[in-house]
């Protein structure tokens, strides 16, 4: 099998790539759109954006998701804002520096031409989300308000209280509404995207599972878009909903779709400790908080005073101290290793050592206590809920967990798969961030793909595609159908003795451990051992109760893990043959004297795409070379 | 560590006769969360062959809005302005007894133990509750000046999560609620104004159709309200309500003849 990896960027200098495509892509007249029908699996920020802006133009959509309402994809808990290039403060901001911002936030390893349309389209965004009656903070004379936020000088996040993502989500819901109401929508709750058919080389349609009937079904299509999210779930714990999982996008992989740089997994810095064994998540506490709160360890070892008990000059604000020019607000792939950093030191606090404190004293001194609850109240009060202590008088304690998936299935410049017909957007696809995101631009990117991009290159993908109809009673769906069938009563017969949630929970802490904030050859090799043998137990010893003809929960999951069991392999590989460091990827042997991350431009600056090629054998990779015209290649520095 | 008894509504589907189930709950953690000891329930059940208990939950972290149990015969139990998944067990005391039931409404059919079907909610939206805005054609942001006052009114009203908490709370199993946060979310905006009328008369009829119960002002719902979503949004709707039988009438006589 040969793939083809060509990124078709357009010609012309970075400014003026996405104007110049835009007037070369083909269109699909109005009577034609009709006869186009797509699919978008997924509801979140991309998905409903993207439904909604597809059917506005004039195709049938219909829009799957697994949850019970398409307003409640994991979108909805993003806290703290989203990023656009207004430059409303004055502060200096301009589409440039979004770019360059964003390059350099992911360490230089995202494709140079997708982040400047990203940062292009990022005020368009706005403007969208303010017709639609988005709520954003206010100041006093009616205008938008900014905050700052991670790996930028300026102030240039939007934000709804702490409820961003939310309220971003519920405009977009509210637009994929109107077109359910009007009848160009056709919307599927409660369904599972199971597998992806191709036909004659091309996305022709989805099998699918009813969860409440358990009943499998295919729908045919001119073009799918996947819109399913990451896969940080893979970890087992993590910030993620319960539900989120990488099962269409692998099912996309088995079927062709390339997948890029799988390793590239997002540390969030700001969550709250893990507090037993029950624990089933773990939450986010907004890196917004960065703002305002102080990040400190005591400097001895073992300290164990209460907090208040720890005079100043007892402290170490390692951030401070270690970035002076960012401080708080370095970035997080930087902010989740120096916590890491402390923590193994022997300096971390509260039950187990493995906290660092968020402080918020100072801000309350000099603020008062009632600016700081307009800020952040909702997410002090989370805080409390979740831990019964109260951040107005003790500091708040966070650590690093899984936050966000940079990698994903590849995509070119239309944001089409190496499938074609098969397009993915948002957090699914291996996207903009490079190997590391900086805190408010998931929500951009998601929003830019689904509002502003996908609606355009999907129309140039089907006027040249020249597509005959296909019906689903076509031998590719029934064989997919048969597939699903097939895998589905291996689970249901299965009488093992453990649980789905014990073999998630195993394969989370081998990845953690070897494949999380710090990786190396030996451990990763040793995780490439154990996860197959993992996998071949969960296959022979898993339990899952109840039948196929019903809603089972369990059933769900059992599918989900038997496919992050394959998945997990395909990041360690990844990681192990990408042996430089580069943002959230770190690998021990690739740092600077000081303990920072180590590029390896020379031989590490390309996407890795990994093509599959079958049960039981070793996956291809290809290389997406990455080369930079428009920024400097430096190594990144936010001291 | 605490030890409790549960009493949990199980019902095998949407036609099935249901009933409640006791199981002890021995060692649970005071730090876990409530979903997090069912799913400790959940385990043990499974390893004992039995079917485990199916509840909707997904973030966890009381956005999403997916949880939804009544919890000794209160929407999302004890702590006020707190969904299911972030209440935790710190709030119970060893030897309680807790039954958990799901919503209870006509509209919100039982899928199958504790879920429920409330698409009825993505349908008054679909009525109208949203802004017309085709993608692509909007001014500058800032092009609109929305007062602070405002958008926070409209803000408090947007937190809604969408639970069906206020329904299940409610005698009358009335939507008003959910219903009245949208339309005050969207009216108090500027951009929110040219659809005002016609959005708060799809709206209500919509959810009068969908067979929730009247609103008769007892305020269950914002008690219950994970979000602590204020009746005042009520008392907005049945104003806006109220105009529009004079505002729709006069526009449909303008609108007459002209094309």
């Amino acid at each position: 099998m040969t793939l083809e990896l060509n990124a078709h960027v357009p010609a012309g200098p970075i400014e003026q790539k996405w104007d110049a495509h835009r007037f070369a892509m083909r269109l699909v007249s109005p009577t034609n759109k009709r006869k186009h029908t797509i699919l978008v699996v997924g509801s979140g920020l991309a998905g409903a954006s993207a439904a909604a802006s597809l059917a506005e133009l004039g195709y049938p959509v219909k829009c799957f998701c697994f949850q019970d309402s398409p307003r409640r994809a994991h979108s909805i808990a993003a806290q703290g804002g989203i990023n656009a290039a207004k430059n409303y403060q004055n502060d200096g901001d301009s589409v440039r520096r979004l770019f360059y911002d964003t390059v350099k936030g992911g360490d230089f390893r995202s494709r140079e031409s997708n982040v400047y349309r990203l940062a292009q389209v990022s005020v368009n965004i706005i403007d969208q989300c303010v017709a639609q009656g988005v709520p954003f903070a206010r100041e006093y004379g009616g205008l938008l308000a900014n905050r700052s936020f991670g790996g930028a000088q300026v102030s240039r996040t939007f934000y709804a209280r702490g409820q961003t993502g939310q309220q971003l989500l519920l405009g977009a819901y509210q637009a994929l509404e109107r077109q359910i109401g009007l009848g160009n929508v056709t919307m599927f709750p409660r369904t599972e995207m199971l597998d992806l058919v191709v036909i004659d080389g091309r996305a022709r349609g989805i099998v699918v599972r009813d969860l409440v009937t358990g009943a499998i079904t295919s729908h045919a299509a001119e073009a799918v878009v996947l819109a399913t999210g990451g896969y940080g779930n893979v970890f087992y714990l993590s910030t993620n909903a319960k539900g989120s999982n990488a099962t269409a996008i692998w099912r996309a992989y088995k079927r062709g779709a390339a997948f890029g740089n799988p390793c590239y997994t997002q540390i969030h810095p700001t969550c709250i400790p893990v507090s037993g064994d029950y624990q089933s998540k773990l939450t986010l506490m907004s890196e917004s908080l960065r703002n305002d709160g102080r990040v400190w360890v005591p400097k001895a070892k073992g300290d164990a005073r209460a907090p208040a008990e720890i005079p100043e000059a007892e402290r170490d604000y390692y951030l401070e101290r270690k970035y002076p020019s960012y401080g708080n607000l370095s970035p997080r792939d930087i902010a989740s290793r120096a916590a890491k950093e402390v923590c193994d030191e022997g300096r971390g606090v509260g039950p187990g050592g493995r906290g660092v404190y968020l402080d918020f004293a100072d801000a309350i001194k000099r603020l008062g206590a009632p600016a700081i609850a307009e800020r952040y109240g909702n997410l002090f009060e989370m805080y409390e809920r979740i831990t019964g202590e109260d951040p107005y008088r003790r500091p708040m304690r966070i650590y690093p967990a899984v936050h966000y998936t940079m990698g994903g299935l590849w995509v070119d410049y239309n944001l089409m798969s190496t499938v074609p017909g098969l397009h993915v957007i948002g957090e699914a696809n291996f996207s903009d961030h490079g190997a590391n995101r900086l805190g408010a631009s998931a929500l951009m990117q998601g929003l830019a793909d689904g509002y502003f991009i996908l609606p355009y290159t999907i129309g140039e993908y089907l006027a040249g595609a020249k597509l005959t109809p296909v019906e689903t009673s076509h031998a590719a769906f029934k064989g997919a159908e048969r597939e699903i069938a097939e895998r589905t009563k291996r689970f249901v017969g299965s009488a093992g003795s453990r649980t789905v949630d014990d073999f998630h929970r195993e394969l989370g802490k081998i990845l953690w451990e070897q494949c999380g904030m710090a990786r190396n050859a030996a451990g990763l090799a040793d995780a490439l051992q154990r996860i197959p043998q993992l996998r071949e137990e969960f296959w022979r010893d898993v339990n899952v109760p109840g039948s196929d003809r019903e809603l089972n929960q369990a059933l769900e999951k059992a599918g989900r893990v038997a496919d992050f069991l394959e998945l997990a392999e395909l990041m360690c590989r990844d990681a192990l043959q990408r042996k430089e460091s580069c943002g959230a990827h770190f690998r021990e042997e690739s740092q600077t004297p000081e303990g920072e991350a180590k590029r390896d431009d020379e031989h590490y600056s390309y996407v890795a795409a990994w093509e599959y090629q079958g049960e039981g054998k070793p996956p291809v990779m290809h290389k997406e070379p990455l080369t930079f015209e428009s920024v400097h290649l430096a190594q990144r520095s936010y001291k | 560590m605490i030890d409790l008894t549960l009493h949990v509504w199980r019902q095998a589907s949407r036609e099935a006769p249901g009933e409640f189930v006791s199981y002890a709950a021995r060692g649970i953690s005071e730090h876990s969360s409530f979903l997090e000891m069912l799913d400790v329930v959940n385990e043990r059940l499974t390893r004992e062959g039995k079917e485990p208990i199916a509840f909707d939950h997904d973030c966890r972290e009381g956005i999403c809005g997916s949880c939804s149990m009544m919890i000794n015969g209160e929407a999302h139990g004890p702590q006020k302005g707190t969904a299911t998944c972030q209440l935790h067990m710190r709030k119970f005391k060893s030897g309680d007894e807790i039954w958990i039931e799901p919503w209870r409404s006509r509209a919100f059919p039982v899928l199958r133990d504790l879920c429920v079907d409330r698409s009825a909610f993505d349908r008054i939206i679909a009525a109208g509750g949203f802004i017309t805005a085709n993608t692509g054609g909007a001014q500058d942001a800032n092009a609109v000046l929305v007062p602070k006052s405002r958008a926070d009114i409209a803000m408090d009203a947007a937190a809604c999560i969408g639970c069906g908490a206020c329904v299940a709370a409610c005698p009358n199993g009335s939507a008003s609620l959910f219903t009245a946060a949208k339309i005050t979310h969207l009216a108090m905006l500027p951009q929110g104004q040219p659809e005002r009328y016609r959005r708060v008369e799809a709206m209500v009829a919509r959810m009068d159709a969908e067979g929730f119960g009247g609103c008769t002002l007892h305020g269950e719902c914002q008690e219950a309200c994970p979000k602590e979503i204020s009746i005042d949004v009520i008392t907005r709707m049945n104003r806006d309500y109220i105009e529009a039988q004079f505002a729709t009438r006069h526009e449909a006589k303008a609108g007459a003849g002209s094309g």
